[in-house]
């Protein structure tokens, strides 16, 4: 069928890409001011970027309908969430710890949930929650997607294996996607992962596709058929994201060589996508994430800290 | 009237909301008909309602995952977890989710589910499935545990514990889903006067001497109900001490008004709980009520309670490891040569 309207779907890829190049710089960027500002000593406690996995979430969540579908996501969840609900502001603030952000800096970077987003920071625990939360939206019959992003790391936990048994046995309209990116923490897939990914799940009579790309469009396309499948036959499907983290699990705790890391850069989503889009229509958009970025800082740094009376 | 076994009138609360409120479903092993549920309570309702019982792979790790997800998107889960010893499997959900989601995404969400599962031992199931694991909930904030027994308005509790907004752990106990359901007649109840406290979870208080002073109070929940009840009346019978028992209900947030209230009359305090002794639920409510209430004591507070060890499957075993009758007496004993005026 994508080969009958292999025309049209390239105009609309043409037509798409700056709106996805927009997103990638948006998180991006939104992810190394993050880390600056941990080095700077403005923010505390953790956070765990996605920089280089930009592709994933915005080729996803292109797919989805903030209105309508539910994101579950993990830890790493900035470039889901900015994906989703286009809030890098109320992430911003949430992160700094102040009143105005998403979860009124109670939950801080791993911990959202606005509107139909929802993420948590213990592994094993979202895949049981987005599972609840299909079967719910199974129940309502209003044609919701639910996306749960995981990670290689996550495939250590058995409540994935419950889930994807529960998943199948009760036709969840329910999406994992595994995001692969060859290390959990610090540890290897090799140390970590046996067998194959894609076959885990096909064990369970769920339908299950691979993918290894930089590519925004054709994790996009992927994802595309992903969704399309359980939005139709309100059956789960399993879609494997092979891709690379360029930074460290959180801050400064990158045990791989530097010279390791500078190579996996040829798998940039940006610069894959960058190089297709005109030279001017680029900077544009690269300016007007700086510039919406400083105002959210601007507007992070003038909001009233979270628990500022009570410190009183 | 014959008075319904307790099991019955927990289905029958449950047949109701079925009814009533098209929201409510049940998620469990085995809960289809003609089976369930291992202790019945579900019976009946995956016939009249086959798209709202759900029976479930043995997942309980997920289960109260699967739970809070509905919950969070507006439904009404209770899950039957089949033996309360199964909920250490799930207890992540419980810390780490279930627990948190309301006030950890800044009260945009609530978690409205319950579980329902059965405590205690006297069958003679063995160490893994004869637990009473209350204490370790008594530590997860943001959850109401509601310990049943056979003496509480059963229906009552169940309707209440479904139409709370706040996720409830229901505690039932497994001897008691065959006895009657017995309930005060008239404000009496074996001998002794009954009141029963305000609004939801009620806690029970019984005097057998009009609600004057009296020799302790004996708070217990769930299975240490009726014992607690039997040993108050042998007090008096056979040593003519009146002592009050306050049946709580409500062990999350912790009820202790009655508590408090039986003690400016007693000014002695013996907890009585089924599940072993170090750091239980009576160590709450032992360290609530010298904070609160340390000038109505007249003598050191006492806990009765399982034996810091297994719950032994062979009945002598266990017979010895558990909470009866005569540790309440001798509890109650003990304590009055401790008394100082």
């Amino acid at each position: 069928m994508a080969e009958q309207h292999g025309s049209t779907d390239e105009v609309d890829a043409a037509r798409a890409l700056p709106r996805f190049y927009r997103q990638m710089y948006l998180i991006r960027r939104f992810e190394e001011m993050l880390l600056d500002m941990f080095s700077e000593g403005l923010l505390v406690g953790t956070t765990h970027t996605c920089i280089g996995q930009e592709a994933n979430a915005v080729g996803v969540a292109a797919h989805l309908d903030p209105g309508r579908d539910v994101i579950v996501s993990n830890h790493r969840c900035h470039g889901h969430y900015i994906a989703f609900t286009d809030d890098a502001p109320g992430l911003l603030a949430e992160v700094m710890g102040r009143e105005t952000g998403t979860c009124g800096g109670k939950g801080g970077s791993q911990h959202l949930c606005r509107g139909n987003f929802y993420t948590n920071g213990v592994q094993g625990s979202i895949v049981p929650l987005a599972s609840g939360i299909a079967l719910a939206e199974r129940e309502r019959a209003e044609g919701a997607v639910t996306t749960v992003f995981l990670g290689d790391g996550t495939l250590g936990q058995g409540t994935v294996y419950e889930c994807l048994n529960m998943a199948s046995l009760w036709s969840l309209p329910l999406l994992f996607v595994v995001e692969n990116n060859r290390y959990a923490q610090t540890t290897p897939t090799e140390l970590a992962v046996s067998g194959s990914i894609v076959d885990r799940a096909r064990a369970f009579g769920v339908d299950a596709h691979e993918l290894e790309s930089a590519d925004v469009d054709e994790v996009h396309e992927a994802a595309g058929r992903a969704v399309q499948r359980v939005r139709e036959r309100g059956e789960p499907s399993f879609l494997v994201l092979h891709t690379h983290r360029f930074a460290p699990h959180s801050k400064g705790d990158d045990t791989r060589d530097p010279a390791d890391v500078e190579r996996l850069r040829v798998h940039d989503p940006l610069a894959v996508a960058g190089a297709r889009l005109d030279p001017a229509v680029r900077e544009q958009i690269e300016a007007d994430c700086e510039r919406e970025l400083e105002a959210a800082r601007a507007a992070g740094e003038a909001a009233p800290a979270a628990g500022a009376v009570a410190a009183r | 009237m014959r008075e319904r076994r307790c099991v019955e009138v927990l289905n029958g609360a449950l047949h109701e909301l079925f009814a009533r409120r098209s929201d409510v479903y049940l998620i469990g092993e085995d809960v289809l008909d003609p089976y369930g549920g291992a202790f019945k309570v579900g019976q009946g309702l995956s016939a009249r309602w086959p798209d709202r019982v759900i029976t479930t792979p043995i997942s309980e790790a997920s289960l109260f995952g699967v739970a809070a997800g509905m919950a969070l998107r507006g439904y009404r889960p209770v899950l039957e977890i089949m033996f309360g010893d199964f909920l250490a499997l799930g207890f992540d959900q419980v810390v780490n989710g279930i627990s948190k989601y309301r006030e950890m995404y800044d009260e945009q969400v609530s978690v409205p589910l319950v579980v329902r599962t059965p405590m205690g031992g006297r069958r003679g199931y063995g160490p893994t499935h004869s637990q009473s694991l209350e204490k370790f909930l008594m530590g997860v904030p943001n959850v109401t545990m509601v310990a049943a027994s056979e003496l509480h308005d059963l229906h009552a509790l169940m309707i209440d514990a479904v139409e709370d907004d706040e996720p409830v752990f229901l505690i039932e106990n497994k001897v008691m889903y065959g006895r009657p359901n017995r309930r005060p007649d008239g404000g009496y109840l074996d001998g002794m006067r009954c009141v029963e406290g305000a609004g939801p979870y009620p806690s029970l208080t019984f005097s057998g001497n009009d609600f004057e002073e009296s020799a302790a109070t004996i708070v217990a929940y769930g299975g240490m109900v009726p014992l607690a009840l039997e040993a108050a009346v042998e007090l008096i019978v056979q040593h003519e001490i009146f002592c009050e028992v306050v049946a709580l209900s409500r062990l999350l947030p912790l009820d202790l008004d009655p508590v408090l209230d039986s003690l400016a009359r007693s000014g002695v305090l013996v907890t009585a709980e089924e599940g072993s002794l170090t750091a239980g639920v009576g160590a709450e409510i032992v360290a609530r009520v010298s904070e609160a209430a340390f000038d109505d004591l007249r003598a050191p507070a006492r806990r009765v309670a399982a034996r810091d060890g297994i719950v032994p499957a062979a009945p002598g075993l266990e017979a010895q490891a558990l909470p009866g009758t005569a540790e309440v007496i001798e509890a109650v004993l003990a304590r009055q040569a401790a008394r100082t005026t």
